[in-house]
């Protein structure tokens, strides 16, 4: 797609000058809407606690609150940047960048419908995991920038919490290139065409949860929110930034549940494929409906959870949190590794074949 | 055996968590309890404690007689009250002040009152825009119970009977 817009440039324009305005394009047309998606993600989240605690949520501005979110973004925009005394003034600029820049920068290999995806390349997942692994520098250099113990109490629980659910989370994608075969994230999908018992999800089920479950972890939700901790340690390591700081932290955590929402329907819920694919009557019926509808749907849906659990769960304690992150969902990703390779061996199910 | 089997299954399915998701599921579809406020209002008894205001007879005559009772039980000292005898030679007040700021709305004014010359009204929406508006003086509270009066004799009337 992008390319045919870089082709039709390059007839009239210089090529660098085609290329430049088709990158711009593309960050635009990747960018904004996820931008948008996250300022009504913030509302919905509110909406959505607010809903399951007998309460109506925010509804004063616009109706039914729906511009909530530009309110608030207002006001922080207009509140004053404070600096706190003796911290490093480079490293507590650059954080909230460090923090919000990778978020963005892992949508690049993000596909959203059959063939629209800025890069296409071969190592979605590697790229993926490892620039979505950059956030934690983020947030360390906050929490060391602030000058402030809460902050940094924050940025060390926040360390040691992403690390370590980083590696049942690799694990778990593992498990999905195994069964896939390939780390090309349309590729994957592609591996998941026919209907919703195609999907990895089924015999990837286990993973499914742990994938999900080191997402919260990773994108510090309840229950796994020590980091912010408001009971004991105010905010963590966000606790020092005001105005827009403050908003840019925000957003990197609303883009990153996003994102883990993406990851988790592209990897284990067939991406863009409707779950009707081969259902008599329901796959003609639903047949006009676009690809990326049924992802939306489905991050939707991931999203929903998010957002449920958040209103569930009461938060882990910090022994706990790594109780659970080394001795029960990286010991059961490794095994279900093996259990993959057998089913692989063995070629069980419509998955391997 | 059996019941260590039980438990790890019910650890490993996650039933526990599926329990809590259900419960906040289901008050997810409740009705709302929130009160719009502007838009919707709760209802007030009319025993409701709110803005003070001094009622006048049916003949235009005030009630209040400057007996201080007011003054005496209230608990905050938010009235002052100053009286002399008037031409007719009945005993009124000159001043009757209720400072806004002090009052606790405890009501026990409206109980000690004799003659049911001040008594608290369901008005709770009301603001000062100034210093010193906080101060209700007599006209003010006389004008207030006049614009009132039909609200707050009805209110009397409708708690009569237990009083």
């Amino acid at each position: 797609m992008f390319n045919a817009i870089q082709n039709w440039l390059s007839l009239f324009l210089y090529d660098w000058l085609a290329i430049l305005i088709t990158l711009v394009i593309q960050v635009v047309v990747v960018i904004m809407p996820i931008m948008i998606a996250v300022a009504f993600i913030t509302l919905a989240e509110r909406k959505v606690i607010g809903f399951m605690q007998v309460r109506m949520g925010p509804n004063r501005v616009g109706p039914y609150g729906i511009l909530q979110p530009f309110a608030d973004a207002l006001k922080l925009i207009m509140k004053e940047f404070i600096r706190p005394h003796q911290s490093n003034l480079f490293l507590f600029l650059v954080a909230p960048v460090l923090a919000l820049a990778p978020v963005i920068a892992a949508w690049a290999v993000i596909p959203f419908d059959e063939g629209v995806v800025v890069s296409d390349i071969n190592v979605g997942v590697m790229y993926v995991l490892a620039v979505s692994s950059i956030v934690v520098y983020g947030v360390i250099i906050a929490g060391w920038a602030s000058n402030s113990k809460y902050a940094f109490l924050g940025a060390l629980r926040a360390s040691a919490q992403k690390v370590s659910y980083e590696i049942a989370m690799g694990f778990a994608l593992v498990t999905v290139l195994m069964v896939a075969g390939t780390m090309n994230l349309t590729e994957i999908v592609h591996g998941q065409q026919g209907g919703f018992w195609n999907w990895y999800w089924i015999p990837l089920l286990p993973m499914l949860a742990v994938y999900f479950i080191s997402g919260l972890a990773e994108t510090n939700r309840t229950p796994f929110d020590v980091v912010e901790g408001e009971a004991e340690i105010v905010a963590g390591f966000h606790v020092e930034y005001s105005s827009m700081g403050f908003g840019v932290f925000m957003l990197a955590e609303y883009a990153m549940m996003l994102l883990i929402a993406f990851m988790t329907a592209i990897m284990f819920l067939g991406g863009w494929y409707s779950p009707f694919e081969g259902i008599w009557l329901l796959d003609p019926l639903t047949a006009w409906i676009p690809g990326f509808i049924w992802l939306f749907l489905k991050v939707a849906f991931l999203m929903f959870c998010f957002l449920w659990f958040r209103a569930t769960f009461p938060r882990y304690r910090y022994d706990q949190l790594m109780r659970l992150g080394w001795k029960v969902l990286i010991p059961l990703t490794i095994v279900w590794v093996f259990v993959v390779a057998i089913m692989h061996y063995f070629s069980i199910g419509p998955w391997f074949n | 055996m059996v019941a260590f089997l039980k438990h790890q299954v019910k650890t490993f399915g996650l039933t526990e968590l599926f329990k809590g998701l259900a419960v906040t599921g289901k008050y997810f579809f409740k009705k709302k309890i929130t009160v719009r406020y502007p838009e919707e209002k709760t209802p007030l008894s009319p025993r409701f404690r709110g803005h003070h205001a001094l009622r006048r007879y049916a003949n235009g005559e005030e009630r209040c007689i400057a007996c201080k009772l007011c003054e005496a039980v209230c608990p905050a000292n938010a009235i002052t009250i100053e009286a002399e005898e008037r031409d007719d030679g009945t005993r009124r007040t000159t001043r009757y002040d209720i400072d806004m700021f002090k009052c606790i709305y405890c009501g026990f004014c409206e109980e000690a009152c004799p003659v049911d010359a001040v008594v608290e009204t369901r008005v709770f929406e009301y603001e000062f825009h100034e210093r010193g508006e906080n101060i209700m003086t007599k006209d003010k509270l006389l004008a207030f119970g006049d614009k009132y009066e039909a609200q707050i004799a009805a209110d009397r009337q409708a708690d009569a009977k237990f009083r």
